[in-house]
């Protein structure tokens, strides 16, 4: 496929491995934020093939993993009752919640489907208007303006039995807390290339500023992230503090401004928990008033509920690298990829997932 | 460069299966071989059930016997490429085939629920009969039940197949040594994204066909090109490549080391693999079979099955190892190596 | 997070309130929402995040690094082949 194979080409890669080897003298540590770039850095071993100096941490997971344990239970209370379809990309099904998850709905008999688009949603609620569709609308800003986009079309057509669960993260706050640490040890970050298509980098350039922190914007393809390394290893080795684009075939400084456009016309900033981190101010949105009609959380009454995260989970020490998962007291006893207690259990490439399943290969090899 | 592969990504990690049984537990994957060792081996055990292969091997009065048994349960009920009637042909006598044996005779029943069409009913048992004359096997025996509207999805249908396994050839899981080699048949993927196109919800359009098809012909000639050489084979059904050479590796107490590069995937596969963030070593196949085989006779086995139709694009794809007893590991395309795990359930399309 | 995917446009439907296309990646085709890049065009490649198109591939873009790394004499003159637009039986997941 144009695009992607060019990218996943062993010659290539080997011939950014070698520049790297010869750009790096010192040792850095670089966190990619994005769970996409997680996912192609150790399904392509990417880690094995950087210089030794060069520690790559992975940031909080993806936005499923991240999202907070109270709305999954939301989300399981609504999919419970019998007139809703309640619908959702693929990987939601899994997120566990405080006591089930949204496939053990499922199983007991609630109507929870699987969706690629949420274009597809609006189909569900046309197609069925005697029961109401809700939508599980979660995402970084890569995925808003498509859930922003259906709220927009339901409320232009409307439909009444369609309502959005709404529980959107933003990266750029989440840098900023794990900056602000006085114990932060990234000094390098790759940022999100999807993210950064929608939103531009603007607001990294700030974060730089501020911090005194490069940046890289990244793709997702191994070639992609090689390069995005290379290129924040010879800012550091420069001294230089720069936002730069590695992923420039997709994104620009601005953005998608149409997408922007209907973020911003539906959706608003807000006060967001994250999963094993806690509360990160102005890191989330949610529909504005003008659409609290589309609103799962008014139309079903779950918006009190709550519920709180294991006091014992010390995630948000591990994400900002205080201290290590084994330094946990419940890592790998009360605290399993089977029974997680906070978000880096949650994805296996969490932090202390990847501590508990490099455990488990050690055992085995 | 480390010799140790990295795990398997999964993001998020999945609950436990404690107290009820979901979906998770059909799809081939950690559930299922929890749900037999937990649940069916101590209940059942003897020793040929304890070989865990795809058929029962006994011998009777001297005949080497091979019996087998599976259920089909696919939405929707037709496909590009089959439909559950010539699926449950050629699963079966692909399980049989799978141990090295000729089928002789299937048996078929059918769990039907209220309300359904007579046409539908009788498209299948058309496309049944045709599969299995097609294949040279006759259904002598059957059954019939009608469930209660809502206790059923439309129709089910299991079939139970007897056959034949030459004298001297032995094919078990638990056979394959460091050095042997790993044949695949074919390209991968294709019956799991052909199920797939045609559901609600992931719609795309696609040439991709079902590879749904009997492959005792094909063992046949593996099997004249070397009698002894090989040591087992699997078709790759659920849970696809990657489950069924887990399964090997388990049971041989041997590793396995994949070459990313030589595992075929149409652009079909792999356009709605990447849309939706599958990856196809754990995507079904229905037609493809993948074998272990002494090092010595892995030229004449790929050349026996580059000549037959359902071998065109046979090859080798990996080696087994001592390194690494019970994980299958792959170089990937830029040179890394990585561990190719069991999925604990289903794969979902994903949005991160 | 936000698995995205590169496509080739075949055709574009507008209608009152929606711009939709047919996008090839690989071997199939699906609809795409093109809402947000006005600026695409038939025979263009749309980066595709849950079924809307979110950019519009810069061709020249996609060329920088294995230019530079050509430039650096790191590819012995070489480029990538490229694969993608037929329907060819492919090597390689």
């Amino acid at each position: 496929m144009k695009y992607l194979d060019e990218y996943r080409d062993e010659r290539i890669a080997r011939a950014l491995v070698a520049e790297l080897h010869r750009r790096v003298t010192r040792p850095w540590v670089l966190m990619e934020i994005c769970g996409g770039q997680t996912h192609t850095l150790m399904r392509y071993g990417i880690d094995e093939l950087v210089p030794r100096q060069i520690t790559l941490v992975h940031g909080p997971g993806c936005p499923v993993c991240v999202t907070p344990l109270e709305i999954i239970d939301k989300a399981i209370r609504i999919a419970s009752k019998p007139e809703v379809i309640f619908v959702s990309y693929g990987d939601m099904l899994r997120v566990p919640g405080s006591e089930s998850d949204l496939f053990r709905v499922k199983a007991a008999g609630g109507d929870v489907r699987v969706v690629y688009t949420p274009v597809e949603a609006l189909k569900l609620a046309r197609a069925n208007p005697q029961r109401q569709v809700v939508f599980f609308g979660i995402g970084f800003e890569t995925t808003a303006p498509a859930n922003a986009m259906a709220v927009w079309q339901a409320c232009r057509e409307g439909l009444r039995n369609f309502s959005m669960l709404v529980s959107h993260v933003l990266v750029p706050p989440a840098i900023r807390l794990l900056l602000g640490s006085p114990h932060n040890r990234v000094q390098g970050f790759i940022a999100p290339g999807h993210v950064c298509t929608v939103m531009g980098y603007r607001e990294y350039e700030a974060l730089a500023r501020e911090f005194h922190v490069p940046f890289v914007v990244g793709g997702f393809e191994p070639i992609d992230l090689l390069e995005a390394i290379s290129m924040l290893v010879a800012q550091l080795e420069e001294g230089r503090v720069e936002v730069e684009n590695q992923y420039a075939r997709s994104v620009n400084r601005e953005g998608n401004r149409p997408a922007q456009a209907i973020m911003q016309e539906v959706f608003e900033v807000c006060d967001r928990k994250w999963r094993g981190v806690g509360l990160i101010a102005q890191s989330g949105l949610r529909l504005r008033p003008e659409f609290a009609a589309y609103d799962a959380e008014k139309i079903f009454d779950v918006a009190e509920f709550s519920a709180e995260e294991p006091a014992e989970c010390i995630s948000a020490q591990v994400l900002q690298g205080l201290k290590k998962p084994v330094d946990c007291p419940a890592f790998g006893r009360r605290c399993k990829p089977e029974s997680p207690l906070g978000a880096p259990m949650v994805s296996s490439e969490g932090a202390c997932a990847a501590y508990y399943q490099y455990r488990r290969v050690a055992t085995v090899s | 460069m480390s010799d140790r592969p990295k795990p398997e990504f999964t993001c998020p990690t999945p609950l436990p299966s404690k107290g009820t049984i979901l979906l998770g537990h059909g799809s081939g994957g950690k559930l299922t071989a929890d749900l037999i060792r937990e649940i069916f081996l101590p209940a059942f055990q003897n020793p040929i059930l304890a070989r865990l292969d795809d058929q029962a091997i006994m011998s009777v009065d001297g005949v080497r016997l091979a019996f087998t048994t599976d259920s089909f349960v696919v939405q929707p009920l037709f496909f590009p490429g089959g439909d559950i009637g010539s699926l449950a042909v050629h699963g079966t006598i692909n399980d049989l085939a799978m141990g090295g044996a000729q089928p002789l005779c299937l048996s078929a029943a059918f769990i039907i629920e209220e309300g359904l069409p007579m046409e539908t009913l009788s498209q299948v048992v058309n496309s049944l009969h045709h599969a299995a004359e097609s294949a040279g096997v006759q259904v002598v025996t059957g059954d019939t039940k009608v469930v209660e509207k809502g206790s059923g999805d439309g129709l089910f249908i299991n079939t139970s197949g007897l056959g034949v396994v030459p004298e001297g050839l032995c094919l078990s899981a638990d056979q394959a040594r460091p050095g042997d080699g790993v044949i695949l048949s074919g390209s991968i993927g294709e019956h799991g994204i052909a199920v797939m196109a045609v559901r609600e919800g992931l719609e795309f359009e696609s040439s991709v066909a079902s590879d749904s098809a009997a492959l005792h012909g094909l063992v046949a000639a593996m099997v004249a090109a070397t009698p002894t050489g090989i040591r087992c084979m699997r078709d790759p059904t659920r849970g696809g490549v990657s489950s069924a050479l887990n399964e090997i590796a388990a049971q041989s107490r041997v590793g396995m080391l994949l070459d990313e590069k030589t595992i075929l995937v149409r652009e079909e596969v792999k356009g709605a693999c990447e849309l939706l963030g599958l990856d196809p070593l754990y995507v079904a196949n229905e037609g493809k079979l993948v074998a272990i085989v002494a090092p010595e006779v892995i030229e004449d086995v790929l050349a026996a099955m580059r000549s037959h139709p359902l071998g065109e694009r046979a090859d080798l794809i990996g080696t087994v190892t001592e390194a690494h007893p019970g994980v299958v590991a792959m170089r990937t395309l830029i040179g890394t190596t990585r561990i190719v795990d069991m999925l604990a359930g289903d794969q979902l399309p994903r949005i991160c | 997070m936000c698995l995205a995917v590169p496509g080739r446009i075949l055709t574009i439907e507008e209608t009152k309130d929606s711009r939709v296309g047919r996008v090839q990646f690989g071997g199939i085709t699906r609809p795409v929402q093109l809402d947000f890049v006005p600026e695409a065009r038939v025979g263009d490649y749309v980066v595709t995040h849950v079924g809307f198109a979110i950019s519009r591939v810069d061709a020249e873009e996609a060329e920088r690094t294995f230019r530079i790394l050509r430039g650096m004499g790191l590819l012995e003159g070489e480029g990538p082949e490229s694969r993608g637009e037929s329907n060819e039986q492919d090597r390689a997941a």
